[in-house]
């Protein structure tokens, strides 16, 4: 269960401050697709950075499984990412040098696993998503769908327990859209967390709930099952 | 292994066998001349000086050098200690030396009164002259004419020094000979006593004690100074191979040869502005590569930095994914410590496979030495280390300077 209180994200340029997030309450239970939407300002991503521990807010605050990361370590934030988050980001972030399977496999090598195991479990999350043949190709050799099906395999091969997705179908066509949309469904289906931000209506709609943020405001908040 | 060392290790390796191979070679590149940087540079100052000492050693002093003691004109009871040299296991080969000074003059028959003389003040030696090839080899030296052979007569070899055309230097009290060349009559003046003889050769050596002598077959020289004795001014000792100077100049004190004259080893003989001039040369070696490792260092550190930077965003998504930023400090060092290590084992390649034995076959032709490549391993090693240890500094700074900053801001690529 995530718990969002009294959000507050200002950003200050000199002595001009932007209020980002006005004072955002809300709650995600655990085994939720919930899908972030809003104009482009709306603060949307903003919201999702703080959930997932990138930034930290300018007043609120929020409770993981009663965990006030308010007051967390820098160390502990990243350990929390690390044991209990995936992310799947807009433009894939995926580390050249790796291939899809070292890609995969980073995550659970720091969380300590041997190789062999790491390696084992990192094929099957991308097995998973169909790229059991792409397993040693580096990310220049795979287009843009097979990508971001990396980067869903990175954030999920760990298991966690919140999967963050920032815009994730965003750079892509309408097809490899499709196919990544499945996979959050199934895994939708399997039990797992999801929040997503996007600006396209399309799949927001295939998420279980859509909370719409305007100008640093949740403005509506549905569940469509 | 600490799993932060493991994974700087894993993303380093990657890091490296996927960087581009032009980004790679110049960097390597970049290490290897810095190598060269610390360990040539000052090689070849302290080789200068080396080459010099060597160059003594050869041609002078040999192992061990038995002189005059400084209040007598001769080493007294010589064939005493001519004898226990020869007597000595551990010597190869010796040569004893009358020295004497004396003054060499040309062109006397053409000389006009209203003419400045054409003289030279020289060291006059009497050697034997297969005795003194076998320890100091000065035969090698002769660049015009000949050696001198056991039965010369009335014939000199010159030193370049003593010769305008070999040192065409004008010194207030220092004169040498002009339009003297092989064949030539000169008249050698040694105690009062003068001599008509003809120039059979002309040793050219960069060692002062080679160089501004007279050499005369020492039957003739003995007549010359009146001395019949045996006793002689110099012995020069060459040791076995294996043999160290020190343990012949100690076994000669020993048998008492240091109450008669002065023992020494090549180094004691060394004078006091040498050995000067060697620390001088090592601190200004240690002073050009403390500059070299300096730059070796900013190289490394722009290097680096700029990869960081351009790395930003990945680093800043390392993170967000939870992986400590102590590990991607720690790929950093390891890239850091892979490029100092290559660069060292070509550096010390090159300097081990080709420099050292191509200068050692080929000296630099200083005015006062012939110049070799000094690297002992030990040091060298050691300039190893500290390259290493320069780098990695070098290549971690940049690396937390990169790492600290906010994740988010570096994901977003946020200033």
């Amino acid at each position: 269960m995530i718990e969002v209180k009294k959000l507050i994200r200002t950003f200050k340029n000199g002595d001009v401050e932007t209020p980002v997030l006005k004072g955002i309450d809300f709650a995600v239970p655990d085994g939720q697709f919930v899908a972030i939407m809003g104009r482009s300002g709306a603060g949307k991503s903003t919201l999702l950075y703080q959930m997932s521990l990138l930034d930290e807010p300018t007043g609120g605050s929020v409770v993981i499984d009663g965990h006030n990361t308010h007051s967390m370590s820098a160390d502990e934030r990243m350990r929390f990412r690390l044991n209990r988050f995936g992310y799947v980001f807009q433009d894939y972030a995926l580390l050249p040098e790796l291939t899809a399977l070292e890609n995969v496999a980073l995550p659970l090598l720091m969380q300590g696993l041997a190789r062999g195991a790491a390696y084992r479990q990192a094929t099957e999350a991308l097995e998973n998503v169909s790229l059991g043949h792409r397993l040693h190709n580096l990310p220049s050799q795979l287009s843009g769908g097979e990508q971001q099906r990396v980067s869903i395999s990175r954030a999920i091969a760990h298991k966690p327990k919140i999967l963050f997705a920032d815009e994730p179908t965003a750079n892509l066509d309408n097809e490899s859209s499709r196919v990544i949309l499945d996979i959050f469904k199934a895994l939708h289906r399997a039990g797992q967390t999801i929040i997503m931000v996007t600006h396209e209506e399309e799949f927001a709609r295939e998420s279980e709930r859509v909370v719409k943020l305007d100008d640093g405001q949740i403005i509506s908040d549905t569940k469509h099952r | 292994m600490p799993l932060n060392v493991k994974i700087g290790f894993f993303l380093a390796v990657r890091a490296l066998r996927r960087a581009s191979l032009w980004t790679t070679t110049l960097i390597i590149g970049v290490m290897i001349l810095t190598f060269l940087n610390l360990v040539v540079l000052s090689g070849i100052l302290v080789g200068l000086m080396q080459g010099a000492i060597n160059a003594v050693r050869t041609e002078y002093t040999s192992d061990v050098i038995v002189s005059t003691l400084e209040d007598k004109q001769y080493i007294e009871n010589s064939p005493d200690i001519i004898g226990l040299v020869a007597s000595l296991p551990e010597v190869a080969a010796y040569t004893a030396r009358y020295r004497e000074p004396g003054t060499l003059e040309a062109n006397y028959r053409t000389h006009k009164e209203t003419d400045k003389p054409n003289v030279a003040n020289a060291v006059v030696v009497g050697i034997n002259p297969a005795k003194e090839n076998a320890v100091t080899g000065i035969a090698r030296d002769i660049v015009e004419g000949e050696f001198l052979a056991p039965g010369d007569y009335d014939k000199v070899v010159v030193g370049g020094y003593l010769l305008k055309q070999y040192f065409p230097v004008e010194t207030p009290g220092f004169s040498t000979l002009d339009r003297v060349g092989i064949g030539t009559k000169i008249r050698v003046t040694v105690g009062g006593v003068t001599r008509e003889v003809t120039v059979k050769g002309i040793l050219k050596s960069k060692v002062d004690e080679v160089a501004m002598r007279a050499y005369f077959v020492d039957s003739q020289f003995r007549s010359l100074i009146g001395r019949n004795d045996g006793n002689v001014d110099e012995i020069a000792i060459k040791v076995k191979p294996g043999v160290d100077p020190a343990a012949m100049r100690d076994a000669l004190l020993l048998r008492g040869a240091g109450e008669a004259a002065k023992v020494q080893t090549f180094e004691d003989a060394q004078p006091k502005f040498l050995k000067d001039i060697i620390t001088t040369f090592n601190m200004l070696g240690a002073a050009f590569s403390s500059i070299g490792l300096v730059v070796a260092s900013i190289t490394i550190f722009i290097v680096v930095f700029i990869n960081a930077i351009t790395r930003r965003k990945f680093i800043g998504i390392l993170k967000g994914i939870g992986i400590n930023g102590r590990a991607i400090e720690i790929s950093y060092i390891f890239q850091s410590i892979f490029y100092a290590l290559v660069g060292s084992i070509f550096g010390l390649l090159l300097v081990y496979g080709f420099l050292v034995p191509f200068f050692a076959a080929h000296p630099i032709d200083f005015p006062f030495s012939d110049g070799i490549l000094v690297a002992p391993v030990g040091e060298t090693m050691v300039r190893v280390g500290l390259l290493v240890v320069s780098t990695l500094i070098a290549g971690y700074v940049p690396a937390w300077m990169i790492i600290r900053k906010n994740t988010l801001d570096s994901i977003l690529g946020r200033n």
